[in-house]
């Protein structure tokens, strides 16, 4: 129960903790119970760049390791990684991004295990699925064995440095996905890790989903049972995307688009048939390009059934047993519309809270458990029933509301 | 209506705030180019402490007589920033950027000899 409160503060920018950051969404947490059931968030994140000199000190090939390191002491000229054009942080108004500058952790834990935990207390969240940052861009790195090489070191120091020591991180793990026989060797490898609870792929690239060199690393999902997810970013070099002149453009448009693109492919040549149980998992593209995409594909199917032959019933149908995740949610001023979405993906079991904290258009669980026309278990299971099940995970609340 | 004190006037240095808590409310408090002004601190959008972030002014393009486009400025209308979200509002008025018709709660302020108060 919220203490009385009085007092009258200054702003203070000379100290920043998740704690008092989030102490609004804290509030929310208490006013509604969420003490009292599983959250579970499916997409939040570090700043892996952070640590970048652990990392790098897990590449295999000393030559590249020399050169990942000697990066980082010539700073901002050419860089060892590929980057994007951007300004998530809308120009310094998303205070938080700079202010971490100035966390300082308390206990003997990691830095990023102290942070993320403190962040899912304040929530509400039990469970989180931690992704990396910077490296949502590595897909476009124009060395495929760079790709291969960080991946690898990313996924070993994630494992033995957060993963280990923390039971309430979790993460899909990085594949490298332009290099197939890396990406085998990757779920072959790191399939058992302590935390891992699926594989990832950072949606902007210019790979096919349906090339046969890929086939056999979903077969070996598909037995593991470990989901595969599509994590969408943007690419501002993408030639249809250089069209845009701002960041709400590129990234409106970006983190649907190649989702919108490996969804057609993954459908339409029939992997939901061939992969009848391994299940995809969505990440960061909203709602509403699931609620397009079924109506149009499904349109032009009836009418080219002999251009996608595999489907043996239509295109909704098999989007409507994978998975998605909710942020950013689109909640329009007529709320009917989202909820003609959310029975469109069939939400109840389908859909699965995420926060994509600390970045710029994080959503609370209060973006769920707010929906007026939803029932309690329906936003239980949105929160962190479904996400439990796809993960595996144990479904006994252990967070700690401060 | 009870008065909540803020703090005494000449402490609060132009584009100073205080943030006052009192039971469940939370008001911002601006002093800027000689005035008061104050708003609930929960944003309209997410519940973020919307009185807590940068103050800047309003972005415009600049559009020519004959509707080029010239590049962008700031113009006069500052604006107070959620940190969470990057909602922002209108220091003079509390209306939202992006749609005029939803203000943050606003809350009077009274000058008593030199203390400041906030009416909650």
């Amino acid at each position: 129960m919220d203490m009385a409160r009085e007092e009258v503060r200054n702003l203070n920018y000379n100290e920043f903790t998740e704690t008092k950051s989030l102490e609004h969404a804290t509030q929310q947490a208490r006013a509604r119970n969420y003490q009292d059931f599983l959250i579970v968030d499916v997409d939040s994140h570090h700043y892996e760049n952070e640590h970048y000199k652990e990392v790098y000190g897990y590449i295999e090939s000393p030559v590249m390791k020399m050169e990942a390191m000697e990066s980082i002491a010539r700073g901002g000229r050419s860089a060892f990684l590929n980057s994007q054009v951007g300004y998530q942080g809308l120009s310094g108004r998303i205070t938080r991004h700079n202010l971490r500058k100035q966390y300082k952790p308390s206990g003997d834990k990691h830095r990023d295990i102290q942070m993320t935990k403190e962040w899912m207390d304040a929530m509400g969240v039990d469970y989180a699925c931690l992704f990396p940052t910077p490296m949502l861009f590595l897909g476009l790195h124009p060395q495929v064995e760079v790709e291969t090489a960080l991946c690898r070191a990313y996924n070993r120091w994630l494992c033995e440095r957060i993963l280990a020591h923390e039971p309430r991180i979790v993460s899909m793990l990085y594949l490298p996905f332009n290099d197939p026989e890396a990406a085998y060797k990757t779920v072959k490898d790191f399939g058992d890790k302590k935390g891992v609870v699926g594989f990832m792929v950072t949606s902007p690239r210019y790979k096919p989903v349906h090339d046969n060199a890929y086939m056999k690393t979903y077969a070996l999902l598909e037995e593991l049972g470990k989901p595969i997810s599509f994590h969408a970013a943007y690419s501002w070099e993408d030639r249809a995307l250089q069209m845009t002149n701002r960041f709400i453009s590129v990234h409106s448009l970006g983190f649907m688009w190649f989702n919108m693109i490996h969804m057609t492919n993954w459908v339409i040549n029939g992997l939901p048939e061939r992969f009848p149980k391994l299940k995809v998992l969505w990440i960061e593209s909203g709602l509403t390009w699931a609620y397009c995409l079924m109506q149009r594909l499904d349109h032009s199917y009836m009418m080219r059934t002999s251009d996608c032959p595999s489907c043996k019933r239509k295109p909704s149908e098999y989007m409507r047993e994978m998975y998605y995740s909710t942020q950013p949610m689109e909640i329009p001023d007529d709320l009917s519309i989202l909820e003609a979405t959310f029975k469109m993906i069939n939400a109840e079991s389908q859909l699965v809270w995420s926060s994509d904290y600390p970045h710029w258009d994080f959503d609370l669980p209060s973006s769920v458990y707010d929906l007026p026309f939803l029932k309690e278990q329906a936003k239980r299971n949105i929160l962190g029933g479904n996400a439990a099940k796809l993960f595996g995970l144990d479904t006994k609340v252990v967070k700690k509301i401060p | 209506m009870p008065e909540c004190f803020v703090a005494k006037a000449a402490d609060l240095k132009d584009g100073d705030r205080r943030i006052v808590v009192s039971g469940k409310h939370e008001v911002g408090v601006f002093f800027k180019d000689g005035a008061y002004y104050a708003y609930s601190n929960y944003c309209l959008h997410a519940g973020g402490p919307a009185c807590e972030g940068i103050l800047v002014n309003k972005v415009v393009d600049l559009i020519a007589a004959d509707r080029t486009y010239e590049g962008q400025t700031f113009s006069d209308e500052l604006h107070f920033v959620c940190p969470w979200h990057g909602y922002e509002y209108d220091i003079k008025t509390g209306e939202c950027a992006g749609d005029r018709r939803l203000k943050l709660r606003k809350y009077e302020v009274v000058k008593r000899g030199d203390d400041i108060f906030v009416v909650i």
